[in-house]
């Protein structure tokens, strides 16, 4: 499927990806209860949090999605990743998602999938509200001319 | 707690190997969908769109439920009051997400997929969350 406007656009592989977390997140909360914010899991598993599933499981639920991307990898024969080739910008933005993750509650799994769906009234600001500070971002970096 | 660790690794593998079909592991897809005054990519809200679909069902037979499969309840949050902290912690998170075009998700596969780039990315997530964790917060 190919969107006329917008030819870099996989809207196809979007959906089937996004249902596939879809049904992870479900799993997580129909299966133990806990919602699948990625955020917070990471924190558990790095001992950075004090809430959440025991580090265990944490820590189990990080190492397997990695192996869940390794193996679309193989079967793909690679998952296209072009990553900023500044340093700089990696170390900035890194520091910032994980303060910023922290002192809001969540991620773009934990508000955007989560607690969207849900109907939390926390998760449906938060959500318009780091996307709207991302756009604001990449649109000043633009102006400033810093590309990633 | 050892009966659960099925269902996080079950859980975990879909998410990751969600991600990696949805073109999300691909930080300049997500700076694509953020450049709306560039040649935007709308596939991200393919992603979310599809999830939160099936989670829109999840959430109604959660409710009905008494338990979870596994355990013997459900551990959600439960706030509802929006403070400054989630807005200020929104926005700072916005503007991280922006600049390297990586959320936690997409940049944990990231080890696996572009390692020395990610391991960068990710160590200073873990300094951020290291942060404040140590700051006195109210």
């Amino acid at each position: 499927m190919i969107l006329q406007s917008f030819p870099n656009a996989i809207p196809f592989h979007g959906l089937i990806g996004g249902l596939m977390i879809g049904l992870a997140a479900a799993v997580l909360l129909l299966g133990a209860g806990r919602v699948a914010g990625i955020s917070g899991l990471f924190a558990r598993a790095s001992t950075l949090s004090k809430s959440g599933p025991p580090w265990a499981l944490a820590f189990a639920f990080v190492l397997s999605m990695l192996a869940g991307a390794l193996t679309i990898d193989w079967i793909n024969d690679g998952v296209t990743a072009i990553y900023p080739s500044s340093t700089i910008l990696l170390i900035i933005g890194g520091l910032l998602v994980g303060f910023g993750t922290r002192l809001g509650s969540g991620c773009t799994s934990g508000h955007g999938v989560c607690g969207m769906s849900r109907f939390s009234i926390r998760s449906l600001i938060a959500t318009p509200v780091f996307i709207v500070a991302g756009i604001a971002t990449v649109a000043l970096m633009r102006v400033i001319g810093v590309t990633p | 707690m050892i009966r659960q660790l099925p269902i996080f690794i079950l859980s975990g593998l879909l998410f990751g190997a969600g991600l990696a079909v949805s073109g999300m592991a691909d930080p300049q897809r997500v700076r694509g969908f953020l450049d709306i005054f560039g040649a935007w990519d709308p596939t991200l809200i393919f992603v979310m769109g599809g999830a939160v679909m099936v989670m829109m069902l999840a959430w109604p037979l959660q409710r009905r439920m008494l338990h979870p499969l596994l355990t013997n309840k459900f551990q959600l949050p439960s706030r509802k009051d929006v403070d400054r902290p989630l807005i200020i912690g929104a926005i700072i998170f916005g503007i991280g997400w922006a600049i390297a075009g990586l959320c936690p998700g997409p940049a944990l596969i990231g080890l696996v997929l572009e390692p020395l780039s990610a391991l960068i990315f990710v160590v200073a997530m873990t300094f951020g969350m290291a942060i404040y964790r140590v700051l006195p917060m109210p």
